[in-house]
């Protein structure tokens, strides 16, 4: 089986951010890069198939010339090789952007399964997997818990909310989009990380015609929307107090 | 012309619907707002939607589309959207939204702005803040090209209650092809994994454990407050990923997102991924040791305290009446 794992460099969670100086974007020279952490766990997934089933994984990955940091590290842990498609303008690029150019260098390889996070830490759109499917013409399902193989038809646990979840068929190829905690994440191993600068990592042009869906106007750190009521006393009486409060000022009892 | 498009499942109409019409009279600046419903036989759902202060119900039935799918839905919501020709389509984020919405938005290429928590400007120059970075950022979003622009909202960025009623719209079917065979996903009937799952989205009260309560035999004491308030039980990640709570009571960007009347956090720091998952809650009241912790900064009511001392006072204290 040929999959195609979707990854995403981000910034890592303990980044603080900082604006450029027009405030319509971050100010990336500040930033620190990690896997995003959904695509990670699609990563995983991928690994365990092709454990299971034979076949290849291939890491694609849109974005500049940065992103080869987490390429590698997938390669390390034990994709087999790699699909860059490079261009500073995927920086932060819309969810259809982003899409469109991965369908484009992932067309032609006709893969019979692609995995994604369900959406990534950075601009959070959880979009771009089911953008690809449509583009890549695979039917997707999305926040996966569990992937089954069976012949030419795949079988998922779908979350939904609430705690409830649904198992769903359907035909091969197909999209998914993974959730976080759907397996244990492994790391790469130190041969792995030799194995890796070994392996293909094919360079592809995003495609000249993309035009974005939408443009951020401005960024900002979110504004405090509440004034805390602190209640004083000892616990007895704060308890009182906040009882009093909730009753006959929030009616929230 | 603002098409709101309301989800149900099962037959029920989810609340988060009601929460989007909101959004929509407030976008709407008086154009007029219509309300579309996919389904098997929704009739009734119309008619509750009807209630709304809405100019039309658009209804699209058909036999295909009495389980969810993303293939059915998307044809079905593709149909009413054509139907209504609107400016804007609005939808809340939900699992199901999030699975069919980039679909239909890829198919016509529109744009689709998700997770929206507000609305500024008007006419052209309408912008939509959606949180970014984790919820570190928040941006002002424009979608460009040509309408329909289509839109989701975060659960309880508006109130469901905040939505004018008093009107008696009319319902007017619209008719959807559906080739059932074009539908590739066939799903089974949902289940719950745990006997006693909860959909905590549905709760009006609920009480939620983080860190701060130390060991699984002290989940007692926060249940016990549970009992008193007639509210449900949830807790932070932490908790449910060591195993003292199970993981659908988990309140998060990695769990549910909630926005009940009335949220009581205990020994909760606040870190972003919990707060995205119950910011939307009317009143919040936080009990922390940390005077300091960010989840004073989204709370109503706080008590900067031991919550092993002011827990069982509330307890008592609700206890009494």
């Amino acid at each position: 089986m040929k999959i195609a794992v979707c990854i995403k460099q981000v910034p890592t969670r303990e980044w603080q951010p900082r604006l450029n100086d027009d405030k319509t974007w971050i100010r990336e020279q500040d930033v620190s890069y990690e896997m995003n952490e959904p695509d990670a766990y699609a990563l995983e997934e991928a690994l365990r198939l092709r454990e299971k089933h034979g076949g290849e994984v291939v890491v694609c990955s849109a974005g500049p010339a940065r992103v080869q940091q987490v390429i590698r590290e997938a390669l390390a842990r034990g994709a087999d090789r790699a699909i860059h498609v490079e261009d500073d303008r995927l920086a932060a690029a819309d969810a259809f952007t982003t899409a469109d150019a991965l369908a484009a260098a992932m067309t032609e390889e006709r893969f019979d399964l692609v995995l994604t996070g369900l959406q990534s830490d950075d601009q959070g759109q959880a979009q771009t997997g089911v953008v690809l499917a449509e583009r890549l013409g695979m039917p997707h399902s999305t926040i996966i818990m569990d992937v089954q193989v069976q012949d030419s038809s795949l079988k998922v646990k779908r979350e939904l909310e609430g705690g409830w979840f649904q198992w769903i068929e359907m035909p091969l190829p197909a999209l998914l989009t993974i959730q976080s905690g759907i397996n244990q994440l492994r790391y790469a191993t130190l041969k792995g990380i030799m194995a890796a600068k070994k392996k293909e990592i094919r360079k592809a042009a995003m495609p000249a015609d993309l035009r974005p869906s939408q443009q951020v106007v401005s960024l900002a750190v979110p504004t405090r929307a509440k004034e805390t009521h602190l209640i004083d006393g000892s616990a007895g009486e704060a308890a009182k107090e906040l009882t009093r409060l909730l009753r006959e000022e929030a009616r929230a009892l | 012309m603002i098409l709101v498009i309301a989800e149900q499942r099962d037959g029920r109409l989810n609340r988060a619907s009601w929460e989007v019409i909101a959004a929509a009279q407030t976008l709407a600046k008086g154009s007029p707002v219509k309300v579309g419903i996919a389904g098997s036989s929704v009739a009734a759902l119309a008619s509750e939607l009807a209630t709304a202060d809405v100019a039309e119900v658009l209804v699209a039935e058909h036999p295909a589309l009495a389980s969810y799918t993303p293939d059915g839905y998307a044809m079905a919501i593709r149909a009413l959207v054509d139907a209504a020709s609107p400016t804007y389509v609005l939808m809340p984020h939900t699992y199901q939204t999030r699975d069919c919405a980039p679909a239909i938005a890829a198919r016509m290429r529109k744009a689709l702005i998700t997770d929206a928590t507000g609305i500024s400007g008007a006419g052209a120059d309408v912008t939509f803040t959606r949180p970014m970075f984790q919820g570190k950022l928040a941006a002002q979003v424009k979608p460009l090209g040509e309408p329909p622009f289509f839109v989701t909202f975060q659960i309880g960025a508006f109130r469901a209650d905040a939505a004018q009623k008093g009107g008696s719209a009319p319902v007017t079917p619209v008719a959807v092809q559906i080739d059932a065979s074009a539908i590739r996903q066939k799903p089974e009937a949902p289940f719950q994994e745990a006997k006693q799952a909860v959909d905590l989205g549905q709760a009006e009260r609920i009480v939620a454990v983080g860190r701060g309560i130390k060991s699984q035999e002290n989940i007692a004491v926060a249940e016990k407050l549970a009992k008193a308030m007639g509210a449900e039980l949830a807790a932070s990640r932490p908790i449910c990923d060591n195993g003292w709570l199970p993981m659908e009571r988990q309140i998060g960007s990695s769990g549910q997102t909630v926005a009940p009347k009335l949220y009581v956090a205990l020994g909760i720091s606040g870190a972003i991924q919990h707060l995205v998952g119950m910011k939307g809650a009317r009143t919040i009241v936080a009990i922390n040791k940390d005077a300091d912790a960010p989840i004073f900064e989204v709370a109503d009511y706080g008590i900067v305290g031991d919550l092993f001392e002011v827990v069982p006072a509330l307890i008592a204290e609700l206890e009494k009446t």
